[in-house]
């Protein structure tokens, strides 16, 4: 059951983010992006991890990408007004691009500590959401409170530019 | 097959209490728009829908029908796919909250023992604040496909209002979740029902406050009804729709005030608790009974005071709203959230 619904997300996510590169429409686009959080969130469900998947969908398909769609919409991009870029750069994005994907791969196979391991699904519990703060809080509460202090800067400039002078 | 080793009897019994849930939601729904245009004909003094039926009884049905006959138009210039997907976002996004309300303690039938909660999961109220951040696509998509200037216009005002009220209800949440340490929606009623333990609003009335405001704003109802500002944007984001369309965008505003209803009876009312009564002296299935009964009464009373302030209070101005939002209601909830974790900390060095 579980594996069944592995690839049935998995399917999604992919498919799904292939849409999200080849539609022509920008809001059509950040529409299939919504569905690619939505199959990233089920895999973190499939992790036991459920406070992280539902975080996800608040914070991304929630918040962000609601904010993405405003300026799009906003903006009126469509077919029209997207600019046309020249074929010798679009050449020049999928080579660069491919050579990036073939790095990685390799990087994932030659890794020593990626060797003949699986991803555990449905074990483990500092996923939950009780475990995970006591973690955050108790072990790693130094990057923890460093991150809220870079957010915290990030608030801040985003009201200093956002003030008319 | 091993692959498919499901547990069937439970598969049926939660496609059942779903069904059930769904119907009965919708039929409360269908009851709430009679009871809005009762509740504002005894406002403005006046005998309201009285034809249909006895007591005009019938009306929600008449109006129905009514939506459902009507031609079916799709602009031109709208787009198409996304111009039906609005409502039926909108809709689903309404319904999904009910998964988690937990209707009532258990139910003994057929040897089995049944819990009155579609699935206890242990971020209960965090997947109700996913699902509600879920809504806001409904109108944006639906006013942007429309391709009308004022839908856009009432699309993003909807948009920005649920996103700027979220926020203060996120914070006036977390008080609620500081004293009862969990966010599994059972538990919290549980908690509530528990001797000697008040319901939270007797902890956390500041928060109640903040909450039920925040709830007004999410589901779009007066003072907080911008997305449908006839007076300014025509009719709002469902501007373009007909027919049945319409019908899903107006009925679930209505989903949306019952399911709100039902999170805030939850969460600061002891949700299926009868106060001064021991559920545990009844039966289990006679209490279970009348503890549905209890959550309903509570969310008519949440529903009244919703259509109260519908047909009392006028309509805020846009920079008005976002100001309330964003320099009173946040501020509010944060200080909330500060002496609350003040007192719960001297509690315990005491």
């Amino acid at each position: 059951m579980i594996e069944i619904l592995f690839f049935f997300l998995s399917a999604l996510a992919v498919f799904s983010a292939i849409m999200v590169l080849v539609s022509k429409n920008p809001v059509h686009s950040v529409l299939w992006l919504i569905a690619v959080f939505f199959a990233i969130s089920g895999h973190y469900v499939l992790l036991n991890a459920q406070f992280l998947a539902i975080v996800n969908l608040i914070v991304y398909a929630g918040a962000i990408m609601v904010l993405f769609l405003f300026v799009i919409m906003l903006m009126n991009l469509n077919t029209e007004t997207e600019p046309q870029k020249h074929i010798w750069m679009k050449l020049a994005g999928v080579i660069s691009g491919g050579c990036f994907l073939m790095m990685l791969i390799s990087l994932v196979r030659q890794a020593v500590e990626m060797g003949g391991r699986k991803a555990m699904m449905a074990e483990g519990d500092i996923g939950l959401i009780k475990n995970l703060g006591k973690m955050l809080f108790s072990e790693y509460v130094v990057p923890f409170e460093i991150t809220s202090i870079l957010f915290l800067s990030a608030m801040v400039g985003a009201v200093v530019i956002g003030k008319k002078h | 097959m091993t692959l498919l080793a499901i547990d069937w009897i439970l598969l049926i019994e939660k496609l059942i209490l779903i069904a059930i849930i769904v119907f009965a939601s919708l039929g409360i729904a269908l009851y709430t728009t009679f009871a809005e245009r009762k509740v504002a004909a005894i406002l403005q003094d006046r005998p309201g829908p009285n034809r249909a039926g006895p007591f005009g009884l019938l009306q929600p049905f008449a109006d129905g029908l009514k939506l459902i006959m009507k031609e079916e138009v799709i602009p031109n210039t709208a787009n198409k796919f996304l111009f039906v997907l609005g409502p039926g976002l909108a809709m689903t996004a309404a319904l999904m909250t009910c998964a988690v309300i937990p209707w009532s303690s258990q139910v003994h039938l057929f040897n089995r023992t049944i819990d009155l909660q579609v699935a206890d999961i242990n971020i209960g109220i965090l997947y109700v604040f996913g699902v509600v951040s879920m809504g806001v696509y409904g109108i944006m998509i639906g006013g942007w496909a429309s391709n009308n200037k004022f839908s856009l216009m009432a699309a993003l005002r909807g948009a920005s209002q649920a996103i700027s009220y979220e926020l203060a209800m996120g914070l006036s949440l977390i008080a609620v979740l500081m004293i009862s340490g969990s966010l599994s929606l059972k538990t919290i009623v549980d908690q509530q029902m528990a001797p000697g333990h008040l319901w939270n609003v007797a902890y956390q009335p500041l928060g109640f406050l903040i909450f039920f405001i925040c709830a007004l704003a999410e589901c779009n109802r007066t003072p907080f009804d911008l997305p449908e500002a006839e007076n300014e944007l025509n009719f709002g984001y469902h501007q373009e729709y007909s027919s049945m369309k319409l019908g899903f965008y107006l009925f679930s505003e209505y989903v949306n005030m019952i399911m709100s209803s039902a999170i805030m009876a939850s969460l600061f009312f002891g949700g299926f608790d009868i106060p001064f009564l021991d559920e545990s002296t009844l039966a289990p299935n006679l209490a279970a009974g009348l503890g549905v009964l209890a959550l309903l009464v509570k969310i008519a009373i949440f529903i009244f005071v919703f259509m109260w302030i519908r047909w009392t209070v006028p309509r805020f101005r846009y920079d008005q709203l976002m100001n309330l939002g964003w320099k009173k209601m946040i501020p509010l909830a944060l200080v909330n959230m500060l002496i609350t974790g003040a007192v719960i900390l001297w509690l315990q060095g005491k």
